[in-house]
């Protein structure tokens, strides 16, 4: 058991740097969908929530298959510059991860939006604020803060997610604990002391969403 | 299109049935959780403390691994598992458990502690004086539950088990790793043996959507007609 334990944490700083780039990359979409979302035209408005009802609708294994086996079946990509990225499995599930968690991001996202009270609108216009400013200092702060809660069960959601890496073979900590397995013939101590790993990880975001939600909460 | 036709020349006809797999698995799962959420949910709500940390372990476990991760461990762990049994009874084959079967547990154990929480909130949302009242009819135990408190939290619960469904159904497509042929791993093998990975992983996406949609359409009129009256 303690042999295997270093290659499985090779495989966890592997799924933690996807995890971490999907969440960025992630945050950025769904934060401009979540824009789009709100939008008063009909069209933009459309465009959107197609996007998150594909990405909500279908299982993520579909949308990796689809970017990593699918993408180099068109001939136009294959000659662009786009070609050394999605060559790359590791692109590839960064790629779809981030447009999985973009789409459930920008969902968090629009209910916060639709949530804030209009006396807070209200009070900004009445000031004179801009409403540009309205939107970037009190929208944005407040909707972010709202969904902290929601935002943090996505996290971990994503988290498991990425255990899907290592089906394009990336050796992230699900990969590892395949190899273990294979080699040893032993599931339960490859995909147990995993299972371990992978709790420890949830475990932790679990406490730093708890602690940024007490720090920065927002009580109405 | 031609490539979706029915018959010996098209994938039409095998995903067709992938897909009716998919539902499959999918309900099969869905009952194996109901198992699941009915013995562990009371175990929750339980006042000792033994049984209510088992009940916390089972969902606190089960809904911070992997869905893989659970996969892996009964498809890899269930062969190994069932042949040490088997030699113990002096047979040495190998032994192969149904794909079918181990993925349906697989999914069933996850969705069982997506619906023990489910359940778990409609039971706490109840109104306690319909406890208080049952109890001052002088209703047994038993009967307090099956006719006063479970119509009650199936329809509390109703709108949370739509998406305890929704999560199972993609869920199943991480079956396919283990071999079973389902929307998934059927697209897997059209894409291969045809090299048009992208249009068979689309045609997989949108049999997904088709089953997400209708499957929303049908809670929400069991919704309406459970929430009559209220």
């Amino acid at each position: 058991m303690i042999s295997i334990f270093p290659s499985l944490l090779n495989g966890a700083v592997i799924t933690l740097k996807l995890l971490a780039s999907s969440m960025f990359f992630g945050l950025l979409i769904g934060l401009l969908f979540a824009i789009l979302r709100i939008n008063k035209n009909p069209i933009i408005n459309k465009f959107a929530y197609g996007y998150s009802y594909f990405f909500r609708g279908t299982p993520l294994l579909v949308q990796l298959y689809l970017i990593y086996y699918g993408l180099a079946n068109i001939e136009f990509l294959r000659n662009s510059f786009l070609w050394v990225i999605i060559r790359e499995p590791y692109w590839c599930a960064i790629i779809a991860f981030s447009l999985n968690t973009g789409a459930y991001t920008s969902e968090i996202l629009r209910s916060a939006f639709q949530t804030i009270k209009e006396g807070y609108i209200e009070a900004a216009q009445s000031l004179g604020v801009t409403k540009k400013i309205t939107f970037f200092k009190i929208q944005i702060p407040i909707a972010i803060k709202q969904s902290l809660p929601a935002y943090g069960n996505e996290i971990i959601l994503m988290l498991k997610g990425t255990s899907l890496a290592s089906v394009i073979t990336i050796m992230d900590l699900m990969g590892e604990a395949r190899k273990v397995n294979v080699l040893t013939f032993k599931p339960f101590e490859a995909f147990i002391t995993a299972g371990i790993i992978y709790l420890f990880l949830t475990f932790i975001i679990h406490n730093i969403v708890k602690y940024l939600e007490k720090k920065y909460g927002f009580q109405t | 299109m031609e490539l979706l036709s029915f018959g010996d020349t098209g994938w039409g006809d095998e995903l067709f049935f992938a897909t009716l797999m998919t539902i499959a698995v999918s309900i099969a799962a869905m009952v194996i959780g109901f198992v699941f959420a009915l013995i562990f949910t009371p175990l929750k709500l339980s006042k000792n403390k033994t049984l209510n940390i088992i009940g916390n372990c089972y969902t606190t476990i089960i809904r911070g691994v992997p869905e893989l991760l659970v996969i892996y461990l009964l498809f890899f762990g269930g062969t190994g598992a069932a042949m040490y049994v088997a030699s113990i009874f002096g047979y040495d084959g190998y032994i192969e458990i149904n794909a079918f079967i181990t993925g349906a547990l697989a999914i069933g154990i996850i969705s069982g502690a997506y619906s023990t929480e489910v359940f778990r909130g409609a039971i706490l949302s109840i109104d306690k004086g319909q406890f208080e009242a049952s109890k001052v009819l002088g209703l047994k135990k038993n009967i307090q539950f099956y006719k006063v408190i479970l119509p009650q939290m199936l329809r509390l619960s109703i709108p949370n088990l739509s998406n305890v469904w929704q999560i199972t159904l993609k869920d199943t497509s991480l079956i396919s790793v283990t071999g079973l042929v389902e929307i998934m791993r059927q697209s897997y093998i059209a894409a291969g043996s045809t090299r048009d990975p992208l249009f068979f992983y689309s045609v997989a996406a949108v049999l997904y959507l088709i089953l997400t949609f209708l499957s929303m359409k049908i809670i929400n009129k069991l919704e309406v007609r459970y929430n009559k009256g209220f």
